[in-house]
């Protein structure tokens, strides 16, 4: 060995300094990105508020207070003294409670579709672009053909369908058994959010298997995929170790972008009636019923709409700057 | 087309074992070009037709020729990173091409290849070190820290030290990723590499370090190498015999002295007309060739060159000249050359 060392000194001036571990590096270019990281502080606050929320609110989702419709924000209730922080629904049920766990149930709807929607893309796109050929055609074929279709009709077609028969779909126990003890509804509720979960799901992971697909096809043409073919690696191994990995970066921020997605379809879904149903708190649901009483009561479409907003609004920022923080051609 | 069969004298006449490690036989490379609709083969480049040569252990064989005229698919098909569409490649008397998928494994143990692009031959996303030793790993030799040693190891013998294992292709600066390529070829232990152009991406003086570096690694470790370039002076340096290739064909192959000092074919003395001479005052010949590469699609009848030819004769546009042994060790294809 010392030979070789000898006539080839290692040249110290072409390393760099310091050693930088790579997360390092993305969490310092993602903190330049000042709007990203006030929007994740608020999406953060926002997911501790729906992960605490038997501790923060004083009524059940579904507690109707008969008599007491419309009440303002902190007003008090009629028959105890707990507070309607923000007042009451058409029913007489506490708005603020409904909001927060609306809030779990939304988030959890939209966190679920997007990981799964991604994780059904990445496959089908990676299988796609790097076996290529007829498998190739097939999928994508089909992709396409799903993506000229106009997204909401279907979703309202699919999700009809799948909340009029929900035994259609089998789920097994386990999920539907941990979902209604993690959202606090019942097996029957969380079976129909399943079925949202899914519609959403349906046409969700058509837009990242193409993603994936160009990401795949280009890395596929660079010499290390090639040098690892040479070294032996198997397709599959080449496919989890360095296609998925540098795929990664646009996958993680269209996944963030989906969330935002995710959030409004959701909400849009149940403002028309074939989302999540009443009464089963979700902020599209809770903002369809505020529709005939909004001239008398303007706060009370106010109120969900405003996390609707704030969360696609933050999901969009905070996807915006991952892409600058992930991409390996920026260097700090 | 049988180059290989008789045996000749090995690179410089020195003490070089004639044990053949490596034979290529009528290697032809089409790639089908697709159009239409229904995406049917309209066309073939035809990159690589009827090419046959062989490398004796422990010698480095150049192959030179411009861009486009095949060198690197012939290295790329050898090791079955592309398949091959005629011929045939033995490997120490195996036969690479016939190899099953586990078979195909063990030789690549054996054949590894190192890259022109320092850029995009690394993993963006992987470790250095985990580049380098994830061939050792999916052949399962040794633990886990036996695979680091190694890895350190073959660092260590292409001049990095222990501590670039852990950082990743960015840090590193083009000269220095063209050596981790290296070390990543080593690390299986190879006998035979496949050298696509390893220096022309890379600063002069950075070429120098290099060359120098798998010419130490070659004494060292008895390698064998197939050296890929279009830079004469480089072959120069580094080939034992060199092969010239044209257009897909290979048209001259001579030990390395006999071919820069005698080259036959007209091809091959144009190219030698053109290396540099850094000498402003000396006069000579320079062979200018006409006109550009014939389209591979579709390439000349006869004599592939003719159309470029500064000696061309009638006889060369419809006969198609085969590469024979002119003199001992010394093979050419050309009509004139007798």
């Amino acid at each position: 060995m010392s030979t070789t060392t000898q006539t080839a000194p290692v040249l110290h001036s072409e390393a760099m300094p310091v050693e930088q571990s790579q997360l390092r590096l993305i969490v310092r270019r993602f903190a330049r990105h000042r709007l990203a990281v006030v929007c994740s502080a608020l999406l953060v606050s926002i997911f501790l508020l729906a992960g605490a929320v038997r501790a923060l609110v004083p009524f059940d989702a579904t507690e109707i207070e008969v008599g007491n419709s419309f009440a303002a924000p902190f007003s008090v209730s009629l028959k105890d003294g707990r507070t309607h922080y923000l007042g009451t629904d058409h029913l007489g049920r506490d708005y603020w409670s409904r909001i927060l766990y609306a809030a779990r149930i939304s988030l959890t709807v939209a966190v679920v579709s997007v990981i799964g929607s991604t994780a059904v893309g990445a496959v089908v796109g990676a299988l796609s672009g790097y076996y290529g050929g007829v498998l190739d055609d097939i999928l994508m074929r089909f992709v396409e053909f799903l993506l000229t279709i106009p997204t909401l009709p279907i979703l309202l077609i699919l999700s009809s369908i799948l909340l009029q028969s929900p035994k259609a779909v089998p789920v097994p126990d386990f999920i539907i058994n941990g979902l209604s003890g993690f959202m606090y509804i019942s097996a029957l509720e969380a079976r129909q959010v399943v079925m949202i979960m899914l519609v959403l799901m349906s046409l969700g992971w058509l837009g990242i298997a193409r993603l994936t697909r160009g990401v795949v096809l280009s890395l596929k043409t660079m010499n290390f995929v090639e040098a690892a073919r040479a070294a032996g690696v198997s397709n599959t191994r080449i496919i989890l170790r360095h296609m998925i990995p540098n795929a990664f970066a646009p996958l993680v921020v269209s996944a963030s972008l989906g969330l935002a997605d995710y959030v409004i379809s959701e909400a849009a879904l149940s403002f028309l009636g074939f989302g999540i149903q009443d009464p089963t708190p979700t902020w599209g649901n809770m903002l369809s019923f505020t529709e005939s009483y909004m001239f008398e009561h303007p706060w009370l479409p106010l109120i969900p709409g405003l996390p609707i907003f704030i969360c696609a609004l933050a999901f969009n920022y905070v996807g915006d700057g991952l892409r600058d923080a992930l991409d390996p051609r920026l260097q700090l | 087309m049988n180059a290989v069969s008789t045996q000749t004298n090995g690179a410089n006449g020195s003490a070089q074992s004639p044990k053949k490690l490596l034979e290529v036989n009528n290697l032809v490379k089409h790639f089908p070009v697709r159009g239409g609709l229904l995406q049917r083969v309209v066309a073939q480049v035809r990159a690589v037709e009827d090419v046959s040569f062989h490398i004796y252990d422990g010698e480095t064989f150049g192959l030179v020729g411009e861009s486009g005229c095949g060198k690197t698919t012939v290295g790329r098909t050898i090791l079955r990173l592309v398949p091959a569409t005629g011929g045939s490649v033995t490997f120490e008397g195996q036969d690479v091409f016939a190899a099953n998928p586990r078979q195909l494994k063990q030789l690549r143990r054996n054949m590894q290849i190192i890259f022109q692009d320092p850029y995009s031959s690394l993993d963006p996303r992987m470790p250095v070190g985990e580049s380098i030793g994830e061939g050792l790993l999916v052949h399962g030799i040794g633990t886990r820290a036996e695979r680091f040693e190694r890895v350190i190891q073959t660092l260590r013998s292409v001049g990095m030290q222990e501590y670039h294992a852990r950082r990743y292709p960015h840090e590193f600066s083009g000269g220095q990723r063209q050596r981790i390529g290296i070390a990543r070829a080593l690390a299986l232990q190879p006998k035979f590499i496949v050298c696509d152009e390893p220096v022309s991406a890379l600063d002069v003086s950075i070429q120098a370090q290099v060359l120098n570096i798998l010419q130490d690694l070659q004494a060292e470790y008895k390698l064998t190498y197939l050296f890929v370039a279009h830079n004469m002076s480089v072959v120069e340096h580094i080939a034992d015999r060199v092969g010239v290739m044209y257009l897909g064909k290979l048209v001259e192959v001579a030990p390395r002295g006999e071919l820069f000092r005698n080259p036959r074919h007209p091809y091959t003395k144009a190219l030698m007309s053109a290396i540099p001479v850094p000498d402003p005052r000396l006069k000579r010949e320079r062979i200018i060739l006409k006109g550009d590469v014939p389209s591979p699609l579709k390439p000349p009848a006869g004599c592939r060159f003719h159309t470029r030819c500064p000696e061309a004769i009638e006889r060369c546009k419809t006969e198609e000249p085969l590469l024979r042994e002119t003199s001992t060790g010394h093979w050419t294809s050309c009509l004139l050359v007798n």
